[in-house]
């Protein structure tokens, strides 16, 4: 359970993880739309280029980005296949029905590349920014809503808590997985029905914890005169800094590069 | 009866990224047939993680583990009838609790077992006997339990598949001194009168001393001493400069010879140091 690294934070001191959480978001929102808005492989070569500067500049060992790119390999795989045999062009070479063409095979070049780009950049996301971090920075990006009757900082908080307790209820499982095997149970074989039988003892207790944690919080936040999130203040107080400003001026200049780029 | 032997065991969390940690290394040993093992150590030694890996809950990432030698891991197929022979209790076991009714979750494990029905229900019995879990008891929701019926409950689960080697992790963690007692009482019980192997991480080293004949001491994942009782805390000195406390009495002893009565320090249990110090006692009287 635990060897999910997708979506995991790692802890580190790199310019990238002492950005403010906003301009990280933003940056990688860009980043996503700019993936999708080119389409030349040249481009999407220089956004791989970046994006692995990025990764080495946070000093995050490519292992660890390659174990996460792995679950998405069949996918990059099937849509590389279906787009090599299925359009239309200057044939290169054909065997039996099946030709492949110039196009077929620039076009899985290019979408395989967007796959990835896409799962390394909004890894490095979550690899630098804590859950709490990503959702003060979207709580801090809607508070204009606020004026609309949007329940911002309720979501936030919620959002903040949900978060919370996703490790906690990963190692949950893990533990109760121990014991239940420990018992004999049998998760991994058996027919389908069988399967999802085998998984009562494992949910029940998950959810008895669950119901009983999520109790104790709200009891402990009573506790503490909690009410709403009107008026409320932070901890940290998000504010842009120099270096803010700095990565942004990187991404721009980035972003003209790919523009020239698409030119050529 | 199973032996249970260990060659160059070690464990390591999160292999191969940058904040892997080693819990487990280098361990080396053979849990005898019938023999009642304290496995102590630091907060953060790796016995938890030692344990885990006696009946295949995680796989070691160095060296094997031999089950009446075979290498459990060898046909992973098989792993399900290893857990029947090593039972498990883990650390606060009572969240495995699910069933409507105690009952019906002490048959789990023998359920699992393929057992027949009166079979599961003659393994009821012993366990809750073993237990004292009363036959009322037996009928009501395990969630409507006290921390230590819930306790009981969850050992009793495990004690009804009647595994040759009895694994027990802190079975004792959080309980008043009553309910501690009653529970190590049951274990040593069990092992008296089924003449099973036990393995009992503890950190009271008081309790080792009493019911263990073995000790095994786990110091920064590897094994510093895995001895007798006796030959374990004649190294008093040494248990006790790792910052491991010692058996009360043991610890009484020792500083009674710092201040200069010479009293014998190879002694765990409260009769014999009583003796020791009446005998003392007197021989400094005569002076
Ligand atoms: N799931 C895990 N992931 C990473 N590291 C872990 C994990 N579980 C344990 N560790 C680490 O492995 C080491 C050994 O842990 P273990 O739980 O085996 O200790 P222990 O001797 O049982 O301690 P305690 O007496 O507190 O129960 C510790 O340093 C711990 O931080
Ligand atoms: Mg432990």
């Amino acid at each position: 359970m635990r060897d999910i690294t997708l979506g995991q934070y790692i802890n580190g001191d790199s310019p990238i993880h002492r950005l403010d959480p906003r301009v990280r978001l933003i940056l990688t929102l860009v980043y996503i739309i700019i993936l999708f808005s080119f389409k030349s492989i040249l481009q999407m070569i220089l956004a791989l280029v970046f994006i692995l500067i990025a990764y080495a500049i946070v000093k995050i060992p490519l292992k660890m980005l390659l174990k996460s790119l792995k679950p998405i390999i069949p996918i990059v795989l099937f849509t590389s296949i279906l787009n090599m045999f299925f359009i239309s062009g200057d044939v290169v070479f054909s065997f039996w029905k099946i030709s492949v063409t110039k196009q077929g095979l620039y076009y899985a070049a290019l979408m395989s590349l967007r796959v990835i780009c896409l799962l390394a950049g909004s890894s490095l996301l979550t690899y630098t920014s804590t859950p709490i971090e990503l959702t003060g920075a979207l709580e801090s990006l809607f508070k204009p809503l606020t004026k609309l009757g949007f329940p911002v900082n309720d979501l936030a908080m919620m959002m903040t808590i949900a978060l919370r307790f996703i490790p906690t209820l990963l190692e949950e499982t893990d533990k109760i997985m121990a014991a239940q095997k420990s018992r004999g149970a049998n998760l991994d074989t058996g027919k389908l029905f069988e399967r999802i039988k085998a998984l009562t003892p494992i949910l029940i207790p998950l959810f008895v914890s669950a119901f009983r944690r999520a109790d104790e919080l709200a009891l402990a936040m009573e506790c503490r005169c909690y009410n709403g999130g009107e008026g409320r203040t932070r901890l940290n107080e998000l504010r842009l800094k120099r270096s803010d400003l700095k990565a942004t001026l990187v991404f721009c200049l980035f972003c003209v590069l790919l523009v020239l780029a698409g030119k050529i | 009866m199973s032996v249970i032997r260990l060659e160059n065991v070690g464990f390591t969390y999160q292999k191969g990224m940058p904040d892997e940690k080693t819990a487990v290394s280098e361990v080396s040993l053979t849990f005898k047939e019938g023999s009642f093992v304290g496995v102590i150590g630091h907060t953060g030694s790796g016995k938890s993680t030692l344990i885990q890996m006696l009946n295949g809950l995680i796989k070691p990432t160095a060296g094997s583990v031999f089950i009446d030698d075979e290498d459990i891991w060898s046909d992973t197929s098989k792993l399900r009838d290893k857990r029947f022979k090593v039972g498990l209790v883990l650390q606060y076991p009572e969240y495995q609790l699910f069933e409507e009714t105690v009952k019906k979750d002490i048959a789990f494990g023998p359920r699992n077992l393929g057992l027949s029905e009166e079979e599961i229900e003659e393994r009821i019995i012993e366990a809750a006997g073993y237990l004292h879990l009363s036959p009322e008891l037996l009928e009501r929701s395990p969630f409507d339990l006290s921390g230590g019926e819930k306790r009981r409950a969850a050992i009793a689960g495990v004690l009804a598949m009647r595994p040759d080697v009895l694994v027990l992790d802190e079975p004792t963690a959080g309980l008043d001194p009553k309910g501690r007692k009653d529970i190590l009482e049951v274990i040593d019980n069990y092992h008296r009168k089924e003449n099973k192997t036990i393995i009992l991480v503890s950190h009271s080293m008081d309790d080792v001393a009493r019911y263990a004949d073995t000790v095994l001491v786990m110091n920064s994942g590897k094994v510093m001493y895995y001895d007798t009782v006796e030959e374990v805390f004649k190294h008093s000195s040494e248990l006790r400069e790792t910052g491991l406390n010692i058996p009360t009495v043991t610890d009484i002893l020792l500083t009674l010879n710092e201040r200069g009565i010479g009293v014998d320090t190879d002694i765990y249990t409260v009769e014999k140091a009583a003796d020791t110090i009446t005998a003392a006692v007197k021989r400094e009287v005569h002076i």
